[in-house]
C-alpha cells in the first residue's frame, strides 16, 4: 500500500469513528500533533500542581487539607497517565521533561498567575479544574485510544475537583465581610484567565483544522467556551458573586450569556513566557528535579547491583 | 490529675504527632525526586492527617467544652503542643526525611500494636486501624535506607548525615511523664519499655542493612511530651494556623 492509499484508509477509520491504537499506521503530523498535545497536558498537571501546593500547608481546616491534598496527588496522577500515553510515541518522560525545561514544551498558560489568598484554591477548582472539565469530556472522545482512556479516568476525578472549588467558594461568599470579599477578589483575577484556558478563537487557532479532521478534538474551542461561560455565570449568580466584565449579558435568541472580547494580546504575552509565574513555575521544577538526581542515581546503582548480584548467583 | 485529663492530653500527644508528621510530608508536595514518590509521600501524609483528625475529635469530645478537632489543631500554640521533637525536625534532603519517616514509623509500628490491646475502646480502634498504615511507611522508609546504603557514595553519605543528626531526638520517643503513669495504672496504655527494646532491635537490623552506623557520641534532647519543643516548631505552626488565627470569626 502506497502512503497516500495509507493515509485515505486511515481517514476512513476516523470517519467511522474508530479509535487508533499506538501500532496503527497513522500519519506523521497527527503523531506530532498528539505527542505534543499529550505530554503538554501532562506537564500542566504537574505544572499546575504548584499554585494549589502554595496553600497547602496554610489549608485552614483539617477537612480543608485533606481535600487539597487528595486533590493535589489526583492531579500528579493525572501527570502519570498522561506522561504513559505521551510514551506510546516512544519519547521517555525524561526526554519530555528535558523538553519543559528547554522551552521546548509548553503547559497551560493558567499556571503561570499567583495563587494569592485561600478563597483562590476555590477560585481554581471551580474555575480551572471547570474548564478542565468541559475540554475533558470532549477529548474522550478523541480519536487516539490511548488518549480518549486516560481522558474518561482523569474526567471521573475532575467533577470532584470541581465541587471541592466551587464550595470553598460558595461557603467564602457567605462567610464574613473579608471572605466575601476574597472570594470576589478571587473570581475577578481568575475569570478571564480561565476563558483563555480554551485557546484562541477558531479562526485565529492554528491547529484546529487538522485537529477537528483527525477528531483529536471533536468540538471547536469557541463551542466549549461558550458552555464553560453559560455554567459558570449561573453558578457564580446563584452565591451571590459578579462576574467581572460590565458587558456582561443574556442573549434570549440563542440562549447563551454574551462576554466582552477576550484580551488575546495578554495570553499570547503569558504564552511567550512573560505571564507573573512563568520563571517561577518552571525554575521551580527545575531545582527539584536538579535536586532529585542523586535518589535517581541511587536507585539506578542499587538495581543494576541487584541485578549483577543475581547474575552472579545463576552462574555459581 | 485523673483519667479523664491523662487520657485527653494522651490523645493530644498522639494527634500533634501525626498532625505535624503530615504537615512535615506535605512541604514535599511537588518537590519528590520522582512523580511516583511524590504520590507516595502525600499519601503518607495523607494517611496521617486522616490520624491526627481522629485523635484531635476524640479529645474534644472528651473534653466537652465545645471544643473541636479544627480548634485543637489551629488554636492551640507551641507550648501547648505535645508531639515529639523528632516528627518536627525540618526535612532537609530526601534521605533526611526518609530517616526520619524510618526512626518514627518504626516507633509508631510498636506503639500502635501496643495499643491494639488498649482497654479504651477508640484509642484500641484507632490504633489497628492506624497500624496498617505506618507498617507501610516503616517499609517504604526501610527500602529507601537499604537503597541509600547501598547505591553510591553520596546516598550513603547523605544518609548518614541525616542517621547522626537525627539520633538525638529519638530518646524523647520513649520519654514517660505522669499522663502514662496514670493510663498504664488503668490499662488504657502501654509503658514505653517493651516499646523501645522491640524499636531498638528493628532500627538496628535495617541500619545494619544499610551499612549506616550509629552514632557513638550524640547530646540527647528531650522534652516534646511535656511541651518544651525545638525552635522549628513555632515556625511549622506560624504557618499552619495562618487563616484560622488570622480571621478567628471565620467558617471555612
Ligand atoms: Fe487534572
Ligand atoms: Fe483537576
Amino acid at each position: 500500500m502506497t502512503e497516500e492509499e495509507k493515509a485515505i484508509q486511515f481517514q476512513q477509520r476516523i470517519d467511522a469513528g474508530e479509535k487508533i491504537e499506538p501500532r496503527d499506521w497513522m500519519p506523521d503530523d497527527y503523531k506530532q500533533t498528539l505527542f505534543r498535545q499529550i505530554s503538554q497536558h501532562a506537564h500542566s498537571e504537574i505544572i499546575g500542581m504548584q499554585p494549589e501546593g502554595n496553600w497547602l500547608l496554610r489549608a485552614p481546616s483539617l477537612r480543608a487539607k485533606k481535600i487539597l491534598m487528595a486533590k493535589i496527588q489526583d492531579e500528579a496522577g493525572h501527570g502519570l497517565y498522561l506522561y504513559s500515553a505521551a510514551e506510546t510515541f516512544g519519547i521517555d518522560r525524561t526526554e519530555m521533561i528535558a523538553m519543559l525545561h528547554s522551552g521546548k514544551a509548553k503547559y497551560s498558560s493558567i499556571f503561570n498567575y499567583p495563587a494569592l489568598t485561600w478563597a483562590d484554591m476555590g477560585a481554581i477548582g471551580w474555575l480551572v479544574d471547570g474548564a478542565a472539565i468541559v475540554n475533558q469530556t470532549m477529548l474522550a472522545k478523541c480519536s487516539y485510544g490511548p488518549y480518549a482512556r486516560a481522558m474518561v479516568r482523569i474526567c471521573k476525578e475532575e467533577g470532584f475537583h470541581q465541587r471541592q472549588g466551587y464550595e470553598i467558594i460558595a461557603n467564602m461568599s457567605a462567610g464574613t465581610r473579608e471572605q466575601k470579599e476574597m472570594a470576589q477578589d478571587a473570581l475577578n483575577r481568575w475569570w478571564e484567565p480561565s476563558l483563555m484556558m480554551f485557546g484562541p478563537h477558531d479562526a485565529d487557532s492554528p491547529h484546529t483544522h487538522n485537529s477537528m479532521k483527525w477528531k483529536i478534538k471533536v468540538e471547536s474551542n469557541d463551542t466549549l467556551r461558550q458552555r464553560f461561560i453559560d455554567r459558570t455565570v449561573e453558578q457564580a449568580h446563584h452565591i451571590g458573586l459578579t462576574i467581572p466584565d460590565k458587558n456582561l449579558k443574556y442573549n434570549k435568541e440563542t440562549m447563551h450569556w454574551e462576554t466582552s472580547p477576550i484580551n488575546w494580546d495578554e495570553f499570547w504575552n503569558v504564552v511567550k513566557g512573560n505571564g507573573p509565574c512563568n520563571h517561577q513555575r518552571l525554575n521551580h521544577h527545575k531545582k527539584y528535579h536538579q535536586e532529585g538526581q542523586w535518589v535517581r542515581d541511587c536507585a539506578r546503582a542499587f538495581e543494576e547491583k541487584l541485578k549483577s548480584e543475581s547474575a552472579a548467583i545463576k552462574s555459581n | 490529675m485523673n483519667t479523664k485529663e491523662a487520657l485527653i492530653n494522651y490523645s493530644l500527644r498522639l494527634a500533634d504527632n501525626s498532625m505535624i508528621a503530615a504537615q512535615r510530608l506535605a512541604e514535599w508536595n511537588s518537590c519528590g525526586p520522582y512523580l511516583e514518590e511524590d504520590i507516595a509521600l502525600s499519601n503518607m501524609a495523607l494517611d496521617f492527617f486522616g490520624q491526627a483528625e481522629t485523635m484531635y475529635e476524640y479529645a474534644a469530645q472528651l473534653s466537652n467544652n465545645n471544643s473541636t478537632a479544627d480548634m485543637l489543631a489551629f488554636r492551640r500554640n507551641e507550648r501547648q503542643y505535645l508531639n515529639c521533637l523528632l516528627v518536627e525536625q525540618p526535612n532537609g534532603d530526601f534521605a533526611f526525611t526518609m530517616m526520619k519517616q524510618f526512626l518514627y514509623s518504626a516507633f509508631a509500628k510498636y506503639l500502635y500494636e501496643a495499643l491494639s490491646a488498649s482497654n479504651d475502646e477508640t484509642l484500641k480502634g484507632f490504633a489497628e486501624r492506624s497500624l496498617k498504615e505506618v507498617k507501610y511507611h516503616f517499609r517504604h522508609s526501610s527500602e529507601w535506607l537499604i537503597r541509600f546504603g547501598n547505591g553510591t557514595e553520596e546516598s550513603l553519605t547523605r544518609a548518614q548525615y541525616a542517621l547522626d543528626e537525627l539520633w538525638r531526638y529519638t530518646d524523647d520517643l520513649f520519654c514517660m511523664n505522669q499522663i502514662d503513669e496514670e493510663l498504664i495504672s488503668t490499662g488504657i496504655s502501654v509503658s514505653s519499655d517493651t516499646i523501645a527494646a522491640k524499636w531498638n532491635f528493628t532500627v538496628k537490623e535495617t541500619l545494619q542493612a544499610a551499612n549506616l552506623i550509629i552514632p557513638e557520641k550524640f547530646n540527647v534532647i528531650k522534652g516534646g511530651y511535656n511541651g518544651i519543643h525545638s525552635e522549628h516548631l513555632g515556625h511549622l505552626l506560624c504557618e499552619m494556623q495562618y487563616l484560622q488565627r488570622a480571621y478567628p470569626d471565620a467558617k471555612w
